[in-house]
């Protein structure tokens, strides 16, 4: 069941559009807020209330990278792995994280503080290599400041 | 030289700032004309696309019917997405005003009501900053029911922002559509073309947000002045992001037709440690890379290079030093593609990752000659054959990296030996004679 206000922040969503389907990215999204991740329980509400099929729903769900359809940690690093990201020392970061969480793409850390996922270019490659956690930008990373940054999240 | 997207004015971003300095001017001048004379004095501007594809911004907007009764739509591209680029978020972080004017701008020429403007999910901060602009510029009645109030005339829009969830792929126009009416960012077969068949099946535009954000400007300062900056074939100013091997990376608003050797050494400070330049692609990684020894006298614009055997793409410009290992590269470039598929064409689905395992046996060293000519041939079994754009994206980086530096991939491949047996398991079995005995 969709919580009072998860219904309300969705159906504010409606108010963009001709139609309420066209919610669908924002309304897994609000749903994401709330819960960090869309369940196949969520994904049966949300279309409901989009007035589209669940499977339609799950389609778009599925498609992007941003929409997490299995539990995800606390926090979720996402690290860009674009060329001018690698081009500028991304195996570095990438091997810092990996070595200091003992996680790899995909995994969640066993106290479920971190999820490590790979994001396809973050725009801004002047500042490469760069991270995102939980959609706070971090760029012009070396290895020795990864830690200091993930401190910030508990 | 005058900047007309970053200018250097400090605060811009604030609406007070913006209207000190001529702001929303432009919009009330377009609306004492008709629409066909604002489409008219973009068309001659010569306002060419910033998403890649270089069209003429004003023959695009009079392709929209005139008579209909559906509502019609604008679509701002900002979904950005190309790895190398990054120009859009600049005009998002420091000029939001200039693109909100010339959207309203855009919309009363094809007589829209309503606009998206797409940006990717990814920019979180950027979507925030544009949102308070965009509030600011409701309030001053810049935008939405109060308009001819503050603007005069009688012509009205809504804006809206659309945020995107990570795909690539939804930076193709018809794509972008799919998305915005909350299905898959799947493309769509063409035609029928956006301004017949656009969102939800209404007459549509899609236009870069930096092409509109040059709209403001077009307006106040007259075509003519705008058709003379840079290179007359691609007029305007551009921003080229500047990533990779540079002292000084950043986003350079700069005519077009700039020298692309200015550009990396001039203005971004030149290669780290003074190394030689390997490579550059120019316009975004789709685009066909340049090798270093042929940068002199290339010029940043469409048709220069074109002729140069690229392509000015989103203007995003990737420069890699002489010790950079471009099959690791290639490879990186052809991992996003396989990523970014979005599956429905075979040839793109399959091909992608073909070329993604084929490049990946050769960095590990264990690739040979005949990989270069199977990596080849699934890039031209790709190129053309898709609905969208994105087949042709992956392929041409795997067939220009090969063509133009074929001596470093022929370096990290064995030579292909051939094995006088019928079958070729057969050879790698513990009891087949030894290939080096066979080569013997």
């Amino acid at each position: 069941m969709l919580t009072e206000e998860e219904k309300h922040e969705i159906e504010e969503e409606f108010k963009l559009y001709p139609y309420k389907s066209a919610a669908a990215i924002e309304a897994l999204k609000v749903v994401q807020k709330h819960r960090r991740w869309v369940s196949d329980e969520s994904i049966k509400d949300i279309a409901q209330l989009l007035g589209i099929t669940p499977d339609e729903l799950d389609s778009v769900a599925t498609f992007y990278n941003l929409i997490y359809r299995k539990p995800v940690g606390r926090n979720v690093i996402h690290i860009c792995n674009s060329v001018s990201c690698w081009v500028m020392g991304y195996e570095s970061v990438l091997k810092h994280l990996i070595d200091h969480l003992g996680i790899t793409y995909g995994q969640t850390s066993s106290d479920g503080r971190f999820t490590l996922l790979p994001v396809q270019c973050l725009g801004t490659c002047d500042h490469a290599p760069a991270l995102m956690i939980n959609g706070d930008l971090y760029r012009d990373l070396t290895p020795d400041i990864i830690n200091s940054i993930l401190e910030k999240y508990q | 030289m005058e900047k007309i997207l970053l200018p250097d004015i400090k605060n811009l971003h604030q609406i007070d700032v913006y209207i000190q300095n001529g702001g929303y001017e432009a919009v009330k001048k377009a609306y004492k004309r008709t629409p066909d004379e604002v489409i008219d004095e973009v068309k001659r501007s010569g306002l060419r696309g910033r998403g890649g594809a270089a069209f003429l911004t004003g023959l695009k907007w009079s392709f929209m019917p005139k008579n209909t009764d559906k509502p019609k739509y604008l679509c701002v591209n900002g979904d950005e997405s190309e790895p190398g680029s990054f120009k859009d978020r600049q005009i998002f972080e420091f000029n939001p005003h200039a693109l909100i004017e010339g959207i309203t701008i855009a919309c009363y020429a094809i007589q829209a009501k309503a606009a998206y403007v797409y940006i990717r999910g990814e920019y979180h901060n950027w979507i925030q900053m544009l949102q308070k602009a965009l509030d600011d510029a409701y309030a001053r009645g810049f935008v939405g029911e109060k308009m001819p109030e503050t603007l005069g005339g009688s012509f009205s829009c809504n804006i809206y922002i659309h945020k995107g969830a990570g795909a690539y792929v939804c930076g193709e126009e018809s794509s972008l559509m799919n998305s915005i009416e909350g299905k898959r960012g799947y493309p769509r077969v063409k035609p029928p073309f956006p301004a017949q068949f656009g969102l939800w099946g209404c007459p549509t535009t899609i236009n870069n947000v930096e092409t509109i954000s040059n709209v403001p400007t077009i307006i106040n300062k007259g075509w003519e002045w705008f058709s003379k900056i840079g290179e007359p074939r691609h007029p305007g100013t551009l921003l080229f992001g500047v990533s990779g091997h540079v002292n000084k990376p950043g986003v350079y608003e700069l005519p077009s037709g700039v020298l692309l050797t200015d550009l990396i050494y001039k203005y971004a400070g030149g290669v780290p440690g003074n190394k030689k330049i390997k490579c550059v692609i120019p316009g975004g990684s789709s685009m066909p890379p340049l090798r270093g020894d042929q940068l002199e006298g290339v010029k940043m614009d469409a048709e220069s290079l074109k002729a140069a055997g690229s392509a000015i793409g989103t203007g995003g410009v990737m420069v890699m030093d002489e010790d950079t290992d471009l099959v690791r590269v290639l490879a990186r470039i052809a991992k996003f593609y396989k990523h970014e598929s979005c599956g429905q064409c075979t040839p793109c689905r399959e091909g992608t990752g073909w070329m993604l395992k084929t490049l990946n046996r050769i960095a590990r060293g264990e690739g040979t000659s005949s990989d270069l000519d199977l990596l080849t041939d699934v890039a031209k079994n790709i190129e053309g054959n898709t609905i969208c754009a994105l087949g042709d994206a992956a392929a041409w980086p795997v067939k220009f990296f090969i063509q133009r530096f074929r001596e470093e991939f022929e370096k990290a491949v064995k030579p292909e030996v051939s094995i006088p047996v019928a079958n070729k398991i057969h050879s790698m079995r513990n009891t087949a004679v030894p290939l080096a005995e066979i080569k013997k």
